[in-house]
């Protein structure tokens, strides 16, 4: 039971990641870069809104727009029932417009959040000396603000993406069970209808894994971003 | 305090946040009177109604006025982001301030117990142990605030960690004052700047948490109306009655952007160097 579940989240779960990732780091830095700008406004106006809204209540204002008054995207389930008689790429086009709401949805408040965190973090870098003395020996300025600023705004970042884990395996709860997504998230709140106890405490020990496992993984990638960090073999301190 | 004030006062998002907040809340507290129905009456006649002069966001499946059940689950919604913080709140300053004073195995324990509540998506411990409970709007209060005291306890802990070397506590303990009484009476009120803000941080999280919770029909149960029950009967219908869904949701976003707003305001007022240590990610509920 699990086992068929648990692939689902996971792969759910790291997709959003790496969405919330890749769009909330320029937008982060663009708005860094051209602090006070229209561009920044907007995005902190939509960060203060996208923190406050619930994302059952946005899943279903999402299935009411595209799914029933427009009838553009199906609002449940992962597949169609006619799924395996379709060809090859109806199939893949079935399978990516039954995850585009779950998908939105799930990454909304992570994203808000994010690139919030990563204004914050390269306004820090790019006022610090060596900021300016890479402009000073004459680099253009995406270098600068690529390269140099980037990869120190980054490290806090990563800090904050192994915390927000559990969150977003939180959120699949919530997420899969509004979509029908047969995941961990639905599962466990099947069990707690049911109050089928043995599930629920599984469950529970396997996203708390997932979380433990992701921790992990942050603190390795540290040396990835700052060389200056070295995981050693031993426990030295 | 006067340049609390005076910092405050010129954060004008942070005044309209301020601002909704009293208003929600005077509302609250005064339902009966502001509210147009009886949010429990039914009226088989108007199932379903659209807004109209009569009921001015319609009626749900039963005919009830969905404004009055609005009215009367904002005092549902906010009782228990009250009440559940300040549980979180007292749990949290106990342990975080028993850790920071007194450092080695204490601190060693709290903190891993930190560490092991931390580790459960905070959605799925809150599940797991509603599972095993009478639920009631008292149960969503206490395990919520149960599974909320982390972040408290690790801020009065950092606060401690620096106060206890200055030299009025030191003070304190050669004239011979006991633990219980310079950690209340000395150390606490210069640590509670983070906590303040945590706290109203902490609300709309909570209330975020029980209307999900209550979506899912695991949270608060009928005839109690809170907003996430009404969007909660509003999915079943959601092809009929886009009014039961709509407007509930709407007024949890009013709730938790203003509670942001004037969150962050007291924060920047208070110390704009806190906003490294409290408030990011602080306003998700899970």
């Amino acid at each position: 039971m699990i086992r068929e579940r648990l692939p689902i989240t996971l792969a759910l779960n790291v997709v959003e990641m790496l969405i919330i990732v890749a769009m909330a780091v320029p937008v982060g830095v663009t708005s860094a870069t051209r602090q006070y700008s229209t561009f920044d406004k907007a995005t902190t106006v939509f960060v203060f809104v996208g923190f406050a809204t619930p994302d059952f209540w946005l899943a279903v204002m999402l299935q009411i727009l595209f799914g029933v008054h427009l009838g553009w995207l199906p609002i449940s389930g992962l597949r169609l029932p006619v799924w395996e008689y379709l060809p090859f790429w109806q199939q893949q086009w079935d399978f990516a417009s039954h995850l585009l709401l779950p998908i939105t949805v799930a990454t909304f408040g992570g994203l808000a959040g994010f690139s919030r965190y990563m204004r914050q973090s390269m306004l820090e870098v790019i006022r610090q000396d060596y900021v300016q003395s890479a402009r000073a020996k004459g680099l253009p300025e995406s270098v600068v603000i690529g390269k140099h600023a980037l990869r120190n705004a980054m490290l806090p970042i990563v800090t904050v993406l192994g915390l927000s884990v559990p969150g977003l395996i939180g959120g699949s709860v919530i997420v899969e069970t509004i979509f029908a997504i047969p995941g961990m998230g639905q599962l466990m709140v099947q069990a707690v209808y049911e109050r089928d106890y043995p599930v629920i405490m599984a469950n529970l020990v396997i996203v708390a894994s997932l979380t433990l496992v992701a921790n992990l993984f942050a603190d390795l990638s540290y040396s990835l971003i700052d060389p200056r960090i070295r995981v050693s073999r031993r426990g030295r301190r | 305090m006067n340049a609390f004030w005076r910092a405050l006062s010129k954060n004008r998002l942070a005044l309209v946040g301020g601002a909704i907040v009293l208003v929600l809340a005077v509302m609250a507290v005064a339902a009966p009177l502001v509210a147009p129905h009886d949010p429990h009456k039914l009226d088989i006649k108007r199932i379903l109604e659209p807004p109209s002069a009569r009921h001015w966001l319609g009626t749900d499946q039963v005919g009830r006025d969905v404004l009055s059940r609005m009215l009367y689950g904002a005092r549902v919604s906010l009782a228990v982001g009250f009440v559940s913080v300040g549980i979180a709140a007292a749990i949290g300053i106990a342990l975080g301030a028993a850790a920071g004073y007194h450092g080695g195995t204490v601190d060693g324990a709290v903190m891993r117990l930190v560490d092991l509540m931390l580790v459960f998506p905070r959605f799925f411990l809150l599940l797991a142990v509603l599972a095993f409970l009478k639920p009631s709007i008292w149960t969503i209060m206490v395990v919520i605030g149960l599974t909320g005291w982390m972040g408290v306890a690790r801020l009065v802990r950092a606060e401690f960690l620096a106060l206890k070397e200055r030299e009025f506590v030191i003070w304190s303990q050669s004239v011979g004052a006991s633990a219980l009484r310079i950690i209340w009476r000395h150390i606490l009120p210069n640590a509670m700047a983070p906590v303040l803000v945590a706290m109203t941080l902490g609300i709309p999280a909570a209330i975020l948490t029980e209307s999900g919770l209550s979506f899912l029909g695991l949270g608060v149960r009928p005839p109690y109306a809170t907003w996430g029950n009404i969007l909660n009967d509003g999915k079943e219908v959601i092809e009929l009655a886009w009014w039961l869904s709509v407007y509930p949701g709407l007024a949890i976003l009013v709730t938790v952007l203003s509670y942001n707003l004037l969150g962050e305001g007291i924060r920047d007022a208070l110390d704009p160097r806190l906003r490294q240590s409290v408030g990011r990610f602080g306003a998700r509920g899970r």
